[in-house]
């Protein structure tokens, strides 16, 4: 069943930029696809035009059976709920603890009162607790996310995104300030809670070895166009040209630009099996 | 390879403020001759210097026997004025700061909000205390009232906007995800931006104190009540001695001021 529904989106921005010229996207419950292409090519644009934290010029967007692009503030305000986001530089309010940071995500569901005096409904704080058992932060609950490591506050930013019980996650660049370790194992976790709880996610990510490991299907972009949607098995080297632009793709210094270690190593060497199976 | 390394330049200079030669040179010599004529026009009149010294002498031997005792009701009364002022005023000052320095954020409010918190901020902070202080007597009558007054106002002037200009400087990608939750306009602030700008505000708040005590006493000579109309009625009766002991209790409360300001703002980093 079709959960998002995108429609000739477009974005142009008051300078005159076109980030998107006329994407259509559709994604069914429990998807989860990869968007990936050159920086610029409009990924960011897209997700955000998702949940209107950037508003689209042209086009719809569709969630479940709600037109998002037709919603006042309110409505969407409430739409919002039910889309998790997962951000590059992680987003944590720095000075508030992880917990507060993962009650945020209840944000839409409680008055301004009791989320001012932080007095959150019981049930609230039980999912915040399973959450944050979920990715194995329990013993971090009053530390202030300042104190925390970049992976473990990509855990919390996961954390903050699930207790909204969202039924589509948008995630930009979940792995960019990341060491190529901590990469896969957040990479791997975004993929496991959203196969256990039936989530759709939409992934931006630039690593193109790293988006072939964990997800299926993949959309290329380039300067706001999809100039690719198929399965990750078939990101050929021509493909990746047509996503990136001229380069070498089969050799050491791939697309996975911020590799150079064992993690880059190996990301080549899927890239080559994936290369050499398209041909 | 010795051929390619010599044509390379050997020599590199950082690029001049001003560009043209001609322009630089002429701009330093109009700015050396405007100061060798702005000083000839100062005129020293040595007697008088002398004579203000000597006042000073005895200004200095008062302070070195202040007289808490003689004026000490005065002294109390102006005392007890001013710090009521200092407080009344920044509480007052701070609680309405907030509103206008959340309304004066590009990043929170929209234009036309922004527009006329902007320039209210600008008014409150184009006139000096003393000339608001001047104002407010007449328009109000002598008294503390009117410093409240003075006081209050500078303080939104100062407050509102440092205050919007650090809710403007919040990272944009924390105020981002906390709108992504569906949070409500207000949400976002408590929950994006306090956090954010709270330790700075708490900081200033407290600066603002210790300003509005040392400015109690300024515009107490204008009138407005305090500490400041004692130090006057003393510096024109020529009790020296009288005058000694306010100023010195002014820098005790005002170190005793920045000391606990100091504390508190350790805490809340």
């Amino acid at each position: 069943m079709t959960l998002l529904r995108i429609e000739g989106l477009t974005k142009t921005y008051p300078t005159g930029d076109a980030a998107l010229r006329g994407v259509d996207l559709a994604l069914d419950q429990g998807q989860v696809i990869g968007l990936i292409g050159p920086s610029g090519a409009g990924k960011s644009t897209l997700i955000r035009c998702v949940n209107r934290l950037v508003e689209p010029t042209g086009g719809k967007v569709f969630l479940g059976g709600t037109e998002i692009t037709a919603l006042g503030r309110r409505d969407l305000r409430r739409a919002r709920r039910h889309i998790g986001m997962i951000f590059q530089e992680f987003a944590l309010v720095e000075r508030l603890t992880v917990m507060e940071n993962v009650l945020s995500g209840r944000l839409g569901y409680v008055g301004f009162w009791a989320s001012w005096f932080r007095r959150f409904p019981a049930d609230d704080i039980e999912k915040a607790f399973g959450v944050l058992d979920r990715v194995g932060l329990m013993d971090q609950v009053d530390k202030r996310a300042d104190a925390l490591s970049g992976g473990q506050r990509q855990r919390v930013g996961i954390a903050r995104a699930l207790v909204q019980q969202p039924d589509l996650l948008l995630v930009d660049e979940p792995t960019a300030s990341l060491d190529p370790k901590t990469s896969r194992q957040v990479m791997r976790l975004l993929i496991e809670v959203c196969s256990e709880r039936g989530l759709a996610a939409i992934v931006n990510i630039h690593d193109v070895g790293l988006a072939q490991m964990f997800l299926p299907r993949i959309v290329g972009l380039r300067a706001g166009e999809a100039v690719y949607d198929g399965p990750s098995a078939g990101l050929s080297a021509d493909i990746l040209t047509r996503i990136y632009g001229e380069e070498d793709w089969t050799s050491a210094a791939a697309a996975g630009d911020d590799g150079g270690d064992a993690a880059g190593a190996l990301r080549v060497e899927t890239e080559r099996r994936i290369v050499a199976g398209a041909g | 390879m010795a051929a390619v390394t010599r044509s390379r330049p050997r020599r590199w200079r950082r690029p001049p403020l001003i560009a043209d030669r001609r322009v630089r040179w002429v701009l330093i010599a109009v700015a050396l001759a405007y100061l060798v004529v702005g000083a000839g026009t100062i005129e020293v009149n040595w007697t008088r210097l002398s004579e203000g010294l000597a006042r000073s002498g005895r200004f200095l031997s008062g302070f070195l026997v202040p007289d808490f005792t003689s004026r000490a009701s005065d002294i109390l009364q102006g005392m007890i004025e001013s710090i009521t002022m200092t407080v009344t005023s920044t509480v007052a000052g701070v609680a309405l700061s907030v509103p206008f320095g959340l309304g004066a954020s590009r990043n929170l409010a929209p234009a036309w909000l922004y527009v006329c918190c902007r320039a209210i901020i600008a008014f409150a902070r184009a006139f000096h205390e003393i000339i608001l202080a001047i104002f407010l007597v007449a328009m109000f009558g002598f008294g503390p009232f009117a410093g409240f007054l003075t006081l209050s106002l500078s303080t939104i002037g100062f407050l509102a906007k440092l205050l919007a200009d650090d809710v403007e400087e919040a990272d944009p990608s924390q105020l981002e995800a906390v709108r992504a939750t569906g949070a409500s306009w207000w949400q976002l602030v408590t929950w994006g931006v306090a956090p954010q700008v709270m330790p700075r505000l708490v900081g200033l708040s407290l600066y603002r104190l210790d300003i509005n005590f040392r400015e109690s006493a300024v515009v107490g000579i204008v009138g407005a009540g305090g500490i400041g109309a004692t130090l006057n009625t003393a510096l024109d009766r020529y009790e020296f001695d009288s005058a000694a002991a306010v100023l010195l209790l002014i820098i005790g409360i005002v170190m005793a001021c920045e000391y606990g300001s100091g504390l508190v703002r350790r805490r809340v980093q």
